[in-house]
């Protein structure tokens, strides 16, 4: 039942999708990074009201599918609810997902997804 | 008994029913460890999700008041600097200082993935933040944020933990159903099994019968045919006719 050496030996970074606050933040404690210069990705995406979904969903994508040295994405809550769908349906174990509240959203436990896959678990 | 056919050959001495004894107690105490074993996963699986959900959901609750107090030391830093640091700070970071390590961990049986956060030393991409005023605040609001995102990497790693058991868990039912199906298919193979053997049997009497038939009906005419044959003939017309037939519809 062990997953391939190869599926998380190289995940040694966070990435996070939240507001300009929580970004600040998590970058001041170091988590920010950018890939080297041709591409030059950065692990981070400032979202405020003038990003449209669509670029969200697309770092989303980015950070779980195509980048392979991110070992957890942060996503604040109010902005996994925008693209609440794509949060819902991603199962996988790598990277693991995170929902983080926002200093303007405080934390609901009842729109996390693992939370609820948790509840549905217990039948409850 | 089914046991005739497979019994062991044993030549009946003292010393061999000794030995045939420890022989059925050994395979005892195997049998009962195998079970127990199968039992214990069972219930280990079943703990580890309570306990991991547990604190999941402790967690989950630490990480609301840490990443509260962490946004409380961000204001605080805005304030004392004097205006906003996040464009500053996105701009400047380029390599990361807090990295997480991957690892799995064998819990019976159950490979569990656990991140442990670690910084590297000597690079420091915010040097320069708040080095006119806030300086102070900026270096503690940069611990506070390092110490909230060490909850949410012990998070991450309950979650994970967590994803990986129900799969586990998914897998492990999903066996057991399939074990249900493949009994299923085997009781309707031995059905069908039977249904053809039966109706091998059916026919075979049918084509024994028919034929004694054929046979009794080819002697007897062969008997007539010996004795008239324009008798036949007669008789071939009148079915033509069908006059037999009406004669029957009216009576």
């Amino acid at each position: 039942m062990a997953a391939p050496a190869s599926a998380y030996k190289d995940r040694q970074f966070l990435a996070v999708i939240g507001d300009e606050d929580s970004v600040t933040g998590l970058l001041l404690a170091g988590i920010g990074h950018v890939t080297q210069p041709p591409d030059s990705q950065k692990n981070f995406l400032v979202v405020d009201s003038k990003t449209d979904n669509a670029a969200i969903e697309e770092a989303f994508n980015r950070f779980t599918t195509e980048r392979k040295d991110i070992g957890i994405l942060l996503i604040n809550q109010h902005i996994a609810e925008r693209i609440r769908h794509r949060v819902d349906t991603y199962t996988a174990a790598f990277p693991a997902l995170l929902e983080i509240p926002s200093k303007d959203h405080p934390y609901d436990p009842e729109k996390d997804s693992v939370l609820r896959r948790v509840r549905r678990l217990f039948g409850e | 008994m089914s046991g005739a056919g497979n019994r062991e050959a044993v030549f009946p001495t003292r010393q061999s029913l000794g030995l045939m004894k420890s022989k059925l107690k050994g395979a005892q105490t195997g049998h009962d460890l195998l079970k127990r074993k199968s039992e214990a996963l069972t219930n280990i699986s079943s703990y580890a999700i309570t306990e991991i959900t547990r604190r999941i959901d402790e967690a989950k609750r630490k990480m609301g008041r840490v990443m509260q107090i962490a946004a409380f030391s961000l204001a605080e830093v805005t304030y004392a600097v004097g205006g906003d640091i996040g464009y500053q700070v996105q701009e400047s970071a380029k390599s990361a200082r807090f990295r997480v390590r991957t690892k799995q961990e064998n819990v019976s049986g159950v490979f569990l993935p656990a991140f442990e956060s670690y910084t590297t030393d000597g690079n420091n991409d915010f040097g320069l933040t708040g080095l006119g005023k806030g300086g102070q605040q900026v270096q503690r609001c940069r611990e506070t944020y390092a110490r909230a995102v060490e909850t949410l990497v012990e998070l991450a790693s309950l979650q994970t933990a967590f994803v990986i058991l129900d799969e586990v868990i998914k897998v492990v039912n999903r066996r057991d159903i399939n074990s249900e199906l493949d009994e299923l298919d085997r009781e309707e193979f031995f059905r069908l099994k039977k249904v053809q053997n039966k109706k091998q049997r059916d026919t075979a009497a049918q084509d024994a019968e028919m034929r004694l038939k054929r046979e009794a009906a080819e002697k007897a005419e062969a008997a007539r045919g010996a004795t008239s044959s324009d008798k036949e003939n007669e008789s071939g017309t009148g079915d033509i006719l069908g006059e037999s037939e009406d004669a029957d519809v009216i009576f």
